[in-house]
C-alpha cells in the first residue's frame, strides 16, 4: 500500500526543512522516496494549508511502573471527575491526573504523540514497568533504569571497584530490566533516608557507605558514557524543591566535568532564596550554565494550575514535602534494597506565592535557554501537571502576548519576583518540532523516529494552521502510527500496539558472579528470576523490542 | 524426568523462588524448599482436560460459544475469583468491559482492609528485602504470621545474612493481638518472640493506645484488652529506639468490622515514628492472585478489583460491587468464576447461568452451565504474579505441557465469541 500525502508544509529538523511545501509517501510503515511514475498512489490525504511533523515524543513521563499504580490506587476521588466510556474502538477507563493505561495511549495519540519514555524504571520493577506500558496502546516506548541508590553500587564504591566493574553493572542492569537509557534520582539519596538521612547534599556522605552524591554521579555519567549508550546519564538531582538548591545545580554542571549529562525536570532545581518570602528564581543562572555547557541537557518539568499527583522515587524529598499533601494522603515506600518511591498528591494553585513563581521559572527556563536541541517539553507528568496540559504549554511558549495575560493573573508578589514579562521570546514550530520530535529522539538515540525524511518509520502529525496553538496541538487532523491512520479530527480511529525501545550494551558475563552471590544472600529473588526475558515483552503477541545502536567510541 | 530449579510460587504470597520440582510427564513433585502452601499446590494432579458445557465434554470453541450465548443478553454479570496471573487479569479486565460487568476479586473484602486506609490517608511501607537486610524490631499485628506464610522467618528474618544488621539473631519479633501457632519466630538462638494477646474486637483499642503512647498522649487506663498500658509503653519505647523497625498485618486476618481505622491507625503510628526514625509498614497478602488482580485492574482502570462496568465506564465501590451481595440481592444475573489457583475454590452456588474457568480438578454442588478447566500459572503455562509486597512481580515458569488452555486462552474465546455475537 503506497500512502501519499500532499502539499504540507513541513517541519522536520531532523532534516534541516522548516516549514517547506512537500509531498510525504509512505510504504509498508514507513517514509519512503518518491515512488516511480508508475507506482499507483493507493491512498491519498490532500493537505494543503496543513502542518505537518513527526509524530512527537515525550522524553521523560511517567507511565509505566510501580509508584504511578500507588497514584492511581490513591486517587478514585480524581478519577470518578473524567470516566472513559469504551467505543467501537477503544476500551474504558479513566483520565485526569494518572489516567488509565489505555487512556494514556489513546490522549497522548490523541494530541499527536507517537512515543512516551519512562523514566523511572527500578530494576527490580522494571517487568511492572513494562507490563504497563505493555497495555498503553499505540505508543511506543522505554525506560530509563535507575541506579544510584541501590546498595550494590554503593557497596562498589565504598569497596573502590574500578570503573571497568562498575560498567559491567550498569550494562548488565540495563539489559536485565530492558532500558534504553540510566537515571540517578537524588543520587544516593533514597538510600541515605533508609539510614534515616533528611538530606544528603551533592558532597555530603552517606552515613553507612561513606560515598557523595558526586561520586556517584561522576561514576554513573562515566559509565553510561563508556558503554556507548546514546542517552546521557538522566539526572534527578539532589535538594528537589528546596529553595537555594540552584546552586546545587550550577555545582553539579560545573563539577561533571564536560561529561554529558541530562538533568530533568530541572524547574524543581532552579530555586534561589532571595525576597521576602526567601523564594526565588533561579533560571537566568541555570539557563546561562546551560547555555555555556553543551554537554548539558535540560527538559523543564514545567507546572501548571490545578490538581495532580507527585509520583517521585525520590521518597527521601516526597517525604520532606508530604505536609503539602493535597488531599492530604501520602504514600512513601522503601523498595527492594533498590530504591524507593513517594507519592504526594498536589494542587498548584495560581494565588499561592510560591506556586505561581514555580510557574513562572519554568518559563523563564523555556525562554533563556537558547538552543531548542538541548531542552525538551515536559511537565514530568504527573509531578508538574498531566501531559494532557501541553498544548496549552506549547501556547504559553509560542504566544507572548498570552503568556502576559496569564502572568497578570498570579500571586502579585510572584509577578515582581520574575522577569517573565520582559522576555519576548515566542517559539517557532520549528522550535516546538525540535524540542518534541527531533531533538527528543537525538537525545534518546532513536535511529528511525523523530523525522521526515524516507528510512524512517512514518510516525506523522498533521495540524491545521492556528493562530490559537493551544486548538492547533490539542487537536491534530490526523495522526499515522507506523504508517497507519490512528487519530482523525483528534480522536482515536483505529488502534495498534507500538514498539519497546531499548539497547544492549556488552557486559563481561562474568559480572553475574558477583551478583550471584549477592541476590543469594541478600535479595529475596534468584538472579534469573530477576531478569526480564525478551519474551515475556514478545509473548503475548502484542509487544516487540527495537534494540537501537550504541554510539561508537572515540 | 527432570528437575527445574529455581522455581517460583505464585501461591505462598511471600514470592517464594527457590523450589525444585521434579517433573515426569504430568506429575510433579517439590524436592526441594516446598512448604505445607506451596507442596499441595503443585503436586495437584490434573484431572479435567477438557471442557464441558452442561456437564458434557466439548471443545475449547464450543464451550466459548456457549459462555458467549449465556453472556450476551445479560444486564449485570458478576466476575469473581479474579484469581489468575497478569494476562489471565487482562483477558478478563477485557470480557468485563465488553460485557459491562461487575469486576470483584474475592479476597477484596480483606483487601479492602488495606485500600481504605490507603485511599484516606496513605502510608509508610516497605518491601521484603529490605525487611531481610535492615529489620531491627518487628511487630506482628494481629496475624499468625507463619500459617499465614510458612517461611516468612527462615527467609527474612532468621537469614545468616544481613547487609546492616549484625546478628539476625538479635533481632526483636513482638506479636500483638495473636499468637503464633508454631515456633518460626523463635530466633535461632532460642530466644521466644515477645507475646500480648488480646480478643480481635480489642485489637482496635489496644492498637490506638499504643499509638497514643507513641505521640506521647497522657493515658488514664492501666491496661486495655487484658494488656498492661506498662506492657504497651515499653513496645512505644521499642518502636522509638529501633532504626528500622517493621510493623505487619494480614489484612484478612483482622477479622473485626471496619479493620480498616485499625490499618489506619497503625499507619499513622508508623508516620508520627518517620519524624525521629525509620519505621515501615508491611501489608501480608497476595495468595492466590489477590495483589495481581488489584494492579492489574489498577492500571486498566485506575481502580482495585472491585470495579464494575455496567455504564460502559469503569466505576468503583468497595461495598456495592461485591459480587456476593449481587449475587444474594438477586442484582447479577450471569456468573463467570476464574479461580486457576486452587481446584477447592469454586464458585457460590445460585441458580443463575455459571461460567467456571478454573484450575483442574474442581468439584462443584452443582454442574455449572460451563466449565472450562485452564493450567495453573507457574505450572503449564509461564506468566507473572505480585508478590504481597506488592512491588515484585515474580515471572512464572512453564513446568509441564499440559495443554490445557491458560485463563488468557480461555477468556479471550469467550470475548471472541462475543464479539462475533453482537457484531
Ligand atoms: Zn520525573
Amino acid at each position: 500500500m503506497m500512502i501519499k500525502l500532499t502539499g504540507g508544509t513541513v517541519y522536520d529538523p531532523a532534516a534541516g526543512i522548516d516549514g517547506k511545501k512537500q509531498d510525504i509517501y509512505i510504504q509498508d510503515g514507513r517514509i519512503v522516496k518518491k515512488p516511480a511514475k508508475d507506482v499507483p498512489i493507493d491512498k491519498e490525504y490532500d493537505l494543503k494549508g496543513k502542518v505537518v511533523m513527526s509524530g512527537a515524543i515525550d522524553m521523560h513521563t511517567h507511565i509505566g511502573g510501580g509508584k504511578g499504580n500507588i497514584a492511581r490506587t490513591l486517587l478514585p476521588e480524581d478519577h470518578r471527575q473524567d470516566p472513559v466510556a469504551r467505543t467501537e474502538c477503544t476500551r474504558s477507563g479513566c483520565g485526569h491526573a494518572m489516567p488509565s493505561t489505555f487512556v494514556t495511549g489513546y490522549r497522548y495519540a490523541e494530541m499527536g504523540y507517537t512515543a512516551g519514555f519512562e523514566p523511572a524504571v527500578l530494576p527490580v520493577n522494571a517487568r511492572q514497568a513494562h507490563m504497563e506500558m505493555g497495555d498503553i496502546p499505540i505508543l511506543d516506548k522505554g525506560g530509563y533504569v535507575m541506579l544510584g541508590s541501590d546498595d550494590y553500587l554503593l557497596r562498589m564504591l565504598t569497596a573502590k571497584k574500578d570503573q571497568k566493574a562498575v560498567n559491567d553493572y550498569v550494562a548488565w542492569t540495563i539489559n536485565a530490566a530492558k532500558a534504553i537509557g540510566v537515571k540517578v534520582v537524588n543520587p544516593g539519596g533514597i538510600n541515605a533516608f533508609k539510614f534515616n538521612q533528611r538530606k544528603l547534599d551533592l558532597d555530603e556522605q552517606n552515613s553507612h557507605y561513606g560515598v557523595t552524591p558526586r561520586q556517584i554521579l561522576q561514576t554513573l555519567a562515566t559509565a553510561v558514557k563508556e558503554l556507548g549508550v546514546s542517552h546521557p546519564l538522566h539526572v534527578h538531582g539532589c535538594n528537589l524543591g528546596v529553595p537555594g538548591n540552584m546552586e546545587t545545580t550550577l555545582n553539579t554542571i560545573e563539577g561533571i566535568g564536560g561529561l554529558p549529562l541530562h538533568l530533568t525536570h530541572i524547574q524543581f532545581h532552579s530555586y534561589g532564596t532571595e525576597g521576602d518570602f526567601k523564594f526565588s528564581s533561579g533560571a537566568a543562572q541555570i539557563a546561562e550554565a546551560v547555555n555555556k555547557h553543551k554537554n548539558i541537557t535540560i527538559d523543564v518539568g514545567q507546572i501548571l494550575f490545578g490538581q495532580t499527583v507527585t509520583a517521585s522515587g525520590d521518597n527521601m524529598r516526597q517525604h520532606a514535602n508530604h505536609k503539602h499533601a493535597s488531599p492530604n494522603k501520602w504514600v512513601t515506600m522503601d523498595i527492594e534494597c533498590d530504591a524507593g518511591c513517594g507519592v504526594v498528591p498536589f494542587k498548584y494553585r495560581d494565588q499561592n506565592f510560591v506556586n505561581a513563581l514555580q510557574w513562572a521559572i519554568g518559563l523563564e527556563t523555556f525562554l533563556l535557554v537558547d538552543d531548542p536541541w538541548r531542552i525538551f517539553l515536559t511537565t514530568d507528568h504527573p509531578n508538574g501537571a498531566p501531559f494532557t496540559s501541553y498544548p496549552h504549554l506549547i501556547r504559553l511558549l509560542m504566544d507572548k502576548s498570552f503568556r502576559n495575560d496569564m502572568l497578570a493573573t498570579i500571586h502579585p508578589e510572584a509577578q515582581k519576583m520574575t522577569t517573565l514579562g520582559s522576555i519576548d521570546r515566542e517559539y517557532t514550530l520549528n522550535e516546538i518540532a525540535i524540542m518534541t520530535r527531533a531533538g527528543a529522539a537525538k537525545l534518546i538515540g532513536l535511529h528511525d523516529r523523530g523525522g521526515l525524511s524516507p528510512g524512517n518509520w512514518a510516525d506523522i502529525t498533521v495540524y491545521t494552521e492556528n493562530a490559537d496553538r493551544e486548538k492547533m496541538f490539542e487537536k491534530p487532523d490526523y495522526v499515522f502510527k507506523d504508517g497507519d491512520l490512528v487519530v482523525r479530527d483528534g480522536k482515536v480511529i483505529a488502534t495498534k500496539w507500538g514498539t519497546t525501545h531499548v539497547v544492549k550494551p556488552d557486559f563481561d558475563p562474568s559480572v553475574e558472579k558477583g551478583l550471584k552471590d549477592y541476590f543469594d544472600r541478600y535479595l529475596t529473588m534468584k538472579l534469573g528470576n530477576f531478569k526480564i526475558s525478551d519474551d515475556e515483552i514478545t509473548e503475548d503477541g502484542r509487544g516487540s523490542i527495537t534494540a537501537h545502536p550504541l554510539k561508537r567510541l572515540a | 524426568m527432570t528437575e527445574i530449579t529455581e522455581v517460583p510460587s505464585p501461591f505462598c504470597g511471600i514470592g517464594t523462588d527457590d523450589l525444585s520440582v521434579q517433573v515426569d510427564g504430568l506429575a510433579l513433585k517439590v524436592t526441594a524448599n516446598g512448604c505445607a502452601v506451596n507442596t499441595p499446590a503443585f503436586e495437584q494432579a490434573i484431572t479435567d482436560t477438557r471442557p464441558r458445557v452442561d456437564g458434557k465434554e466439548v471443545s475449547l470453541d464450543v464451550a466459548a460459544k456457549k459462555a458467549a450465548v449465556l453472556l450476551k443478553d445479560t444486564k449485570l454479570p458478576v466476575i469473581g475469583g479474579c484469581a489468575t496471573d497478569v494476562n489471565g487479569m487482562r483477558a478478563l479486565l477485557a470480557l468485563a468491559d465488553r460485557s459491562g460487568a461487575v469486576v470483584d476479586n474475592m479476597n477484596f473484602s480483606a483487601a479492602r482492609n488495606n485500600l481504605l486506609a490507603l485511599q484516606d490517608s496513605g502510608w509508610m511501607n516497605t518491601t521484603l528485602a529490605e525487611v531481610k537486610n535492615r529489620c531491627d524490631l518487628l511487630l506482628v499485628v494481629g496475624t499468625d504470621l507463619e500459617a499465614f506464610a510458612p517461611r516468612f522467618f527462615e527467609r527474612y528474618i532468621w537469614n545468616p545474612d544481613a547487609m546492616f544488621v549484625d546478628d539476625t539473631a538479635n533481632r526483636q519479633v513482638i506479636y500483638l493481638g495473636k499468637a503464633p501457632s508454631g515456633t518460626a519466630s523463635t530466633s535461632p538462638n532460642g530466644r521466644a518472640a515477645k507475646v500480648l494477646t488480646c480478643n480481635d474486637a480489642e485489637l482496635p483499642e489496644v492498637i490506638a493506645v499504643l499509638r497514643a503512647l507513641v505521640k506521647g498522649r497522657p493515658l488514664q487506663a492501666d491496661s486495655v484488652g487484658g494488656i498492661a498500658v506498662a506492657e504497651l509503653q515499653m513496645i512505644a519505647d521499642q518502636l522509638k529506639a529501633a532504626r528500622y523497625s517493621v510493623v505487619t498485618w494480614a489484612a484478612g486476618a483482622l477479622g473485626f468490622r471496619q479493620a480498616e481505622l485499625t490499618v489506619q491507625t497503625l499507619s499513622e503510628m508508623i508516620k508520627e515514628l518517620n519524624t525521629t526514625t525509620r519505621c515501615s509498614g508491611l501489608p501480608l497478602g497476595g495468595r492466590e492472585g489477590d495483589q495481581t488482580a488489584n494492579q492489574v485492574c489498577g492500571w486498566t482502570t485506575g481502580y482495585p478489583a472491585r470495579t464494575r462496568f455496567s455504564r460502559g465506564y469503569p466505576e468503583y465501590d468497595p461495598y456495592l460491587n461485591d459480587a456476593n451481595a449481587l449475587i444474594d440481592s438477586g442484582e447479577a444475573d450471569a456468573l463467570v468464576w476464574v479461580h486457576a489457583f486452587n481446584a477447592k475454590a469454586v464458585p457460590p452456588i445460585d441458580h443463575m447461568p455459571t461460567i467456571v474457568i478454573g484450575r483442574s480438578g474442581m468439584a462443584f454442588a452443582k454442574e455449572p452451565d460451563v466449565f472450562i478447566p485452564v493450567g495453573t500459572p507457574g505450572i503449564d503455562h509461564a506468566g507473572h504474579a505480585y508478590r504481597m509486597d506488592n512491588v515484585v512481580a515474580i515471572r512464572l515458569k512453564k513446568l509441564r505441557d499440559s495443554g490445557l488452555p491458560s485463563t488468557a486462552d480461555a477468556l479471550n474465546a469467550i470475548e471472541n465469541a462475543l464479539r462475533e455475537m453482537t457484531v
